[in-house]
């Protein structure tokens, strides 16, 4: 068989072709939404009441207009801001926080490391999206609290990737020998550590990237999250139900543009994954 | 024991493509094996024994980096020609094999005396019952004890000489004229290893059956084989009678291999991947032109070794050698 | 057995007091604290407060306050919803039916098709199916629920007319088709994500068995492909299948709890979310305590099950 012949070179092609494309489509999707709202006649936040509910390609509005005759595309586009924007943040706090405790629960080993990795173990029995409602409803909403409540819910796995690098590196020979020698940790650190640690660092980041985003969508289109006059995809979705029937499409693009955001950054992560670190491979 | 052989393998050839680069596991070997004969298989890790093994069951992933060519003939017919169907017939009935990995062969989620009658019921014409009792039968000659109570154990419940009894149980199921055992014994405790050889050589006296026997241990070599073929680096280099081959090597590798058995016994433990003879066993991405030994033999000659690769020749009736001095050396 | 039993009991007991530590921890991050009820809710003085803060033992160290508080939960009394005064716990039952129906159903079917998916991606492996059900997982993965959800009422509600787009029944209806086409839509979106997990761990624990020693005995056997597949290696890869039942509740539960804000399924997460709106705090902290634990039990029981169905464990 022709494609039997051809697999493993099909399957590399696919993989790259995935992660090309996520990649392509995110350096798109930055670049749309942070300079394309320059280039647009409208405002995402002109009231136009003569013209509601444009569907889209039917006149000056590409993507038609929503209940307050505001221009989708505007919208969408700032909205992609706060999303990508929450996104790459809440993944930054997320990753120091995770690389924080997983690295002192490494190190330390012990007492305290067993308890902070326990810690991690209890947190992770929550389900996430209900401890973000929780921690959202007590805090007064806006997009500073969303980033910091969605990094607060999305650091344990990272925390686990460092802790069982730092431990399996610790207990590896030329790490005591090292120690030995008198290397201070630092130097353990960016010399053994950070070389072994970057790959599943990188893919994890990248993955949370995607989670940032989706969970932001979540919380938003439950009216925890941005709050409307501020557009984002997860907020513009939740008038949308109510106009299902008549303007279907309030509800399909931000959906598509949240979808299209988050299923690139999976590709890219698998890619990476993929090409960065051979043992994680996904077969 | 004359006649036509019962395996007659020629110009077998495997080679895997893989994205280091293509690995040629076994080049151009032939060898023969007489009814009732026992060959031992020798060389270092990675000389090609498991590969043949598996090329000749025919146990290689179907893949199309794997290419296999050349003919394995069981009784006249072509093992790596015949369809797929055939084969399957022939595998666990004609042919069977038993491998180094005695803990991890067998199935952990089904019971032992399940698995024995399984194999039995495949290629006989019996009820379930009957291979049950088959099975039982079976597990009884290779010496499992009270084997009708541990049909219903687990493998993990099981030691790994245990478990290699079941596995030559199951071998052993419908009779094979050929076993191929590929280091049936290396993962096993010094005595354990002991009463398997003792089995194995007990239950060839009864059935008849030709055994290719595969270890890199010497001492092995000595307690089972008629004949014994010597690899290196994917190819046969040596190929004699157990006895001359002993008491007068003739290939340069064979006799670094000798030498190396009583340093491993007087050790007292297991020839593990500790390389007997200084050096490594060559990379098969980047064999070394002419003798692919030469990097390794103390009688490497400089302009000749390296330059022209020998063949393998007959150095008299029953031997055959693959080095260009193997004369010189042997006066 | 025992050992591993009691190692597994050990390991969800702690996990359980850490749990509730951090449960208690927000709890008291709550601005909406008994305390602060008071204190907005009319003129009392600040002795006044005392008082009461003195009388609900509020004032006392914060580890007294919390054995305490842990205690009680132990013994089923999670305070009472700010709403209608009703014991919380008896407000969790009232809604634990629906949610379970649902994620019951859902993951029945994701089970399903995911299991087959994952298989015949294995076998085939990276052939068009395998490649499609990889990236198809991948996106699924990706796409928002409730807008899944929303998607699903426009086509299957608004546009075909098949399927009612929310509530578990026709109000003075309720018979077993009525349930049932009421169920159909959201077990569906909440089978999304699920169907992709199961797909996925089910194509990595074949392609796991498929590679393992005791499978090319078989075929050294001679045993045929087809039965190698469904009997050896289909049953050894499944076996692990049954501690996904607990990886993925958090995730089970949070998709439902979203599903059922776009369907008005009346359960638990849905009750989470007015209890929200309605800053009935003790509901939602225990709705928040009493998922966590249920994801504790969950993969206790899954591990338990797993021990049991998997003679290697048995022994422990
Ligand atoms: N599936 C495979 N793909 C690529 N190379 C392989 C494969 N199987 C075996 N080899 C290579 O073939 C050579 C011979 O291996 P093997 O037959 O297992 O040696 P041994 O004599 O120790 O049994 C080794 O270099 C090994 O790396
Ligand atoms: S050919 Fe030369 S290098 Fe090879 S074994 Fe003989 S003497 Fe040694
Ligand atoms: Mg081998």
């Amino acid at each position: 068989m022709s494609l039997a012949l051809s697999a493993p070179a099909f399957r590399r092609f696919r993989r790259h072709r995935l992660a090309a494309f996520g990649a392509a489509t995110i350096v798109l999707l930055t670049l749309g939404c942070f300079l394309g709202p320059f280039l647009l006649p409208f405002d995402d936040t002109t009231i136009d009441v003569m013209n509601r509910f444009a569907p889209p390609l039917s006149g000056a509005h590409v993507l038609g207009t929503d209940e307050l005759g505001r221009d989708m595309l505007a919208r969408l586009m700032m909205g992609g801001r706060v999303s990508l924007i929450v996104g790459f943040t809440a993944m930054a706090i997320g990753m120091a926080l995770g690389i924080l405790v997983g690295a002192v629960a490494g190190f330390h080993g012990g007492w305290l490391g067993a308890a902070l990795m326990r810690f991690v173990d209890a947190v992770l029995c929550f389900p996430t999206i209900f401890l973000l409602l929780a921690l959202a409803a007590l805090v007064s909403p806006g997009l500073l609290s969303i980033i910091i409540l969605i990094a607060a819910t999305s650091w344990m796995d990272v925390a686990r990737i460092v802790e069982g690098q730092v431990k399996s590196l610790r207990e590896r020979d030329f790490a005591v020998a090292a120690q030995v020698l008198g290397a201070s940790d630092a130097r353990i650190i960016v010399h053994e550590l950070v070389p072994n640690a970057v790959a599943p660092i990188v893919v994890a980041a990248t993955l949370n990237v995607a989670r940032a985003i989706l969970l932001e969508s979540y919380v938003s289109f439950l009216g925890y999250g941005i709050q409307p006059p501020v557009p984002s995809w997860g907020n513009m979705l939740n008038n949308a139900q109510i106009y299902l029937t008549s303007a279907p499409w309030l509800a399909i693009l931000p959906g598509l543009a949240i979808t299209l955001a988050v299923t690139s950054f999976n590709f890219l992560g698998d890619g990476l994954r993929d090409a960065l670190d051979p043992r994680m491979r996904a077969r | 024991m004359s006649g036509a052989p019962i395996l007659d393998v020629r110009n077998l050839s495997v080679r895997f493509r893989t994205e280091g680069g293509d690995v040629p596991a076994v080049s151009d070997l032939s060898f023969t094996l007489d009814r009732g004969e026992t060959l031992a298989v020798v060389g270092e890790s990675g000389s090609g024994k498991s590969v043949t093994s598996l090329a000749l069951m025919r146990l290689l992933p179907k893949d199309s980096a794997v290419t296999v060519t050349g003919q394995a003939l069981l009784e006249g017919r072509d093992l790596l020609a015949i369809p797929e169907p055939e084969m399957r017939k022939l595998r666990g009935g004609a042919i069977s094999m038993v491998f180094q990995e005695p803990m991890t062969s067998l199935n952990p989620t089904t019971p032992v005396g399940a698995q024995v009658a399984e194999a039995v019921q495949l290629h006989r014409d019996l009820d379930r019952r009957a291979a049950r009792e088959e099975a039982a039968r079976l597990l009884d000659l290779v010496g499992i004890p009270a084997a009708r109570q541990r049909m219903d154990d687990y493998p993990h419940h099981l030691s790994g000489g245990m478990r290699q009894r079941v596995m030559i149980a199951m071998a052993l199921s419908c009779d094979p004229g050929v076993l191929i055992a590929d280091e049936p014994t290396t993962a096993l405790d010094v005595t354990i290893q002991a009463q398997i050889l003792d089995l194995l050589k007990r239950l060839q006296e009864r059935t008849g059956m030709a055994v290719v026997f595969i270890t890199h241990n010497l001492g092995v070599v000595a307690e089972i084989a008629d004949r014994v073929l010597v690899m290196y680096g994917g190819r046969a280099v040596e190929q004699a009678p157990l006895r001359p081959l002993f008491s007068r090597p003739l290939m340069p590798y064979t006799a670094g291999l000798l030498r190396s058995v009583p340093r491993m016994e007087l050790a007292g433990r297991r020839a593990g991947p500790l390389p007997a003879i200084p050096g490594n066993v060559p990379d098969p991405r980047h064999m070394p032109p002419g003798c692919v030994f030469h990097p390794r033999c103390a009688h490497h000659q400089p302009g000749r070794c390296d330059a022209a690769a020998p063949v393998l020749e007959a150095a008299d009736e029953a031997r055959e050698v693959r080095c260009l001095r193997w004369r010189e050396l042997a006066a | 057995m025992s050992g591993f039993l009691a190692r597994r009991l050990g390991q969800s007991l702690v996990l359980l007091v850490l749990v509730s530590m951090v449960g208690f921890a927000i709890l008291h991050l709550a601005p909406g604290g008994p305390m602060s009820q008071f204190a907005s809710g009319s003129d009392m003085t600040q002795e006044d407060l005392d008082r009461i803060a003195e009388q609900l033992g509020l004032n006392r160290p914060l580890p007294v306050q919390y054995a305490e508080w842990f205690w009680r939960m132990l013994q089923g009394d999670w305070g009472r919803s700010y709403r209608d005064g009703e014991a919380v716990l008896n407000v969790i039952g009232s809604h634990l039916g629906a949610t379970l129906q649902l994620m019951l159903t859902a993951t029945l079917l994701a089970i399903i098709i995911g299991v087959v998916i994952g298989t015949l991606g294995a076998i085939r492996r990276h052939s068009i199916f395998d490649t499609l059900a990889t990236v198809g997982a991948m996106i699924a993965l990706s796409i928002p629920t409730f807008w899944f959800g929303l998607v699903a009422i426009y086509v299957f509600s608004v546009w075909l007319d098949w399927l009612p787009s929310g509530n578990r029944f026709t109000p003075g209806d309720g018979s077993p088709l009525d349930l049932l086409r009421h169920l159909i839509l959201p077990a569906m979106v909440l089978a999304l994500v699920e169907t992709a997990i199961w797909s996925r761990f089910m194509r990595s624990s074949m392609l796991d068995v498929v590679n393992q020693d005791y499978i090319r005995t078989a075929r050294a056997k001679g045993v045929p492909e087809a039965r190698i597949l469904l009997r050896h290696a289909f049953r050894n890869a499944a076996l692990p299948m049954i501690t996904v039942l607990g990886l993925q509740l958090p995730t089970l539960l949070g998709g439902a709890l979203v599903t059922e804000t776009v369907f008005t399924w009346p359960g638990m997460g849905r009750l989470f979310l007015d209890s929200i709106s309605y800053r009935d705090y003790p509901v939602v902290m225990g709705i928040l305590m009493f998922s966590a634990t249920l994801v504790l039990l969950g993969s206790l029981l899954a591990d338990l099950l797993h021990a049991v169905a998997d003679p290697r464990i048995r022994l422990g």
